[in-house]
């Protein structure tokens, strides 16, 4: 790059600043707010010098919240534990299902095979309540309304696609000589599957995993229209929560950093995979 | 695809043969989706119908009436054009600034990497968390924004309480959240663009705003077009931002189609009428995901030949 002149370093410095604080300020102000006891938050002037509290994220642990007027339930921690078990269980099952049949998309032409792979991928891009709405009660008829293992087959919907076609890629990206020459040397199908091209795909392998749990954690519509309050991950239970407790706002900001600090850290942790993940493995990071 | 493997004996083991392997792989997969496809045959079916849940008895086909109630139905047009503002108001405003962001990054450097991890964040908080967290912020009563806003003179600025300002709100809600998608795809386009036409225009001294118009943005269109399509499908669809923050409303400001469609069918039980609303939505985004599909599928193979 040549050189810059001053001023417009100077423009480029504040603009890059002011975009820092847009992205970062909520993130950091929620934070804060966690700590802080409700005298504090409705002060005005708001105000960042407080002594901080742990009691918001202490009445959530515990789930009893002790005001005034008495002492209110808090079912968040619940909420907490559906959406790790959800989100685990749910990419556990579309890695078993997505990554065989991603396998046979890449190395397989097979007739019907890009119409498949394409009817996948469109579900990622129709309506979720069109689907959604019909399955209420079809979910009666069999039984599986308000049940893990109905919402663990919806979630698919999210977490499949998005398996599918980055694992797809990846396994495009391996030369099948190195298939070929372990497959002459005797070894089944199966074998050159499990030695050979699951540990070169891997590290993508992994990544999708990651993106599915993130997206499957972040969903908020499949169980907002197929769960009830006992089996409602944290992004339906938030909600709730502040329309049924809505002046605890400490709580509610600490349930809120609960809720997101999960998908936060695992994007950290994943971010060089982010960009070909979220494009569905069209722009390479 | 020579056939290789007929080289030894049979393999040992799973014995399927060559030409069923890749059904058998794909199989479950299908199955699961199957499932899926079911109920989307029942909301075309039911957008067929006089349905309202509570009158389950009065449930007969009125072909396409709940279609056509929708030209001489005000709440219909609200929707489309509240869905049609929404998603061209936040693609726009995202591109404009994800571009800006992704080139105020564009040099490979500690600081920026950093910066644009930092700005991935809100990306990968839920939506429907996010405007949890806006609401707190616009709150009347302690809000720090409402703060900020009586700061510059708007006393009694009431966000997404007021007719007024209720789409302004979610809007910039999802342009907190999403624009650093578009951010992340534009600065991976920028980063991966050959050197050399910028070394050539720089050398004859060729004005950087003529660099920007016709090499840079040229060059960088196929990345624009997926990101802007993939925003355009998703925003023309939001739900849980909306959802979480107003409901729809205050009044029916904010019912966009899915919102709509929600209420619809959970509130007023018009089953037929929901449908209806969700088949349309469908339409619109399947044409969208045809042209999508159609150029992501160009750009993934040029991805896949540079790697």
């Amino acid at each position: 790059m040549e050189s810059t002149s001053t001023p417009e370093r100077i423009l480029r410095g504040i603009a890059l600043t002011l975009v820092i604080l847009f992205f970062m300020f909520p993130i950091f102000w929620i934070f804060m707010m966690s700590f802080q006891t409700n005298e504090t938050i409705l002060q005005i002037p708001p105000s960042l010098s407080f002594t901080p509290t742990l009691s918001n994220y202490m009445a959530l642990i515990t789930g009893k919240l002790t005001t005034a007027a008495g002492t209110l339930d808090i079912a968040f921690m619940g909420n907490l534990g559906n959406s790790v078990f959800l989100s685990t269980a749910s990419v556990a099952v579309s890695l078993l299902l997505g990554v065989p049949a991603a396998y046979a998309f890449a190395r397989h032409k097979f007739r019907g095979s890009e119409d498949i792979a394409f009817t996948l991928l469109s579900f990622r891009f129709a309506p979720p309540l069109l689907v959604l709405l019909p399955l209420t009660q079809y979910f009666q008829w069999l039984g599986l309304s308000d049940t893990y293992i109905g919402l663990i087959w919806v979630y698919q919907l999210i977490c499949l696609p998005l398996i599918l076609w980055i694992v797809r890629g990846y396994f495009e990206d391996i030369s099948a000589d190195v298939e070929y020459a372990y497959r002459i040397a005797g070894h089944s199908w199966f074998a050159t599957f499990r030695k050979i091209a699951l540990p070169l795909a891997g590290p993508g392998i992994a990544a999708a995993g990651l993106l599915a749990f993130i997206f499957a954690w972040n969903n908020f519509v499949f169980a907002l229209v197929l769960a009830s309050a006992s089996k409602q991950p944290v992004t339906v239970g938030a909600l709730a929560f502040v329309t049924s407790s809505g002046i605890q706002y400490g709580q509610i900001a600490a349930a809120i950093v609960l809720s997101i600090a999960p998908t936060l850290a695992l994007a950290l942790y994943a971010q060089r995979y982010l960009v070909e993940g979220l494009s569905l493995g069209a722009v390479k990071g | 695809m020579a056939s290789v493997t007929t080289a030894r004996k049979a393999p040992s083991g799973f014995r399927i043969s060559k030409k069923a392997l890749p059904y058998v792989l794909s199989l479950p997969a299908l199955l699961v989706c199957i499932g899926i496809l079911i109920p989307f045959f029942t909301a075309v079916i039911n957008s067929f119908q006089r349905y309202r849940l509570s009158q389950p008895w009065a449930r007969q086909f009125n072909w396409g009436e709940n279609y056509l109630n929708f030209f001489t139905d005000p709440s219909f047009w609200n929707t489309l054009r509240v869905s049609l503002t929404y998603a061209g108001l936040t693609v726009v405003l995202e591109l404009l600034l994800g571009l800006g962001i992704a080139l105020l990054l564009q040099k490979r450097s500690a600081f920026n990497n950093f910066v644009s991890i930092m700005l991935l964040m809100p990306l990968m908080i839920a939506p429907a968390l996010a405007a949890l967290m806006w609401k707190l912020m616009t709150n009347p009563g302690f809000g720090i924004l409402s703060y900020f806003a009586s700061l510059v003179g708007l006393d009694n600025f009431r966000w997404a309480s007021s007719p007024d300002t209720a789409l302004l709100t979610v809007v910039l809600v999802d342009i907190w959240v999403y624009t650093p998608f578009i951010m992340i795809l534009l600065l991976a386009g920028l980063r991966s663009l050959p050197t050399q036409p910028f070394e050539a225009a720089a050398l004859d001294g060729v004005p950087r705003t003529f660099v920007f118009f016709r090499i840079t943005l040229p060059m960088l269109t196929p990345y624009i077009l997926t990101a802007t399509l993939f925003r355009l499908l998703d925003s023309i669809q939001q739900f849980d931002i909306i959802y979480a923050m107003t409901q729809g409303g205050p009044g029916d400001t904010l019912t966009v189609f899915q919102v709509e469609a929600y209420l619809n069918f959970f509130q007023s039980t018009n089953v037929g009428r929901s449908a209806a609303l969700l088949i349309i939505l469908w339409a619109i985004t399947y044409l969208l995901s045809n042209i999508f599909i159609k150029n992501w599928l160009r750009l993934r193979e040029r991805a896949r030949g540079e790697a």
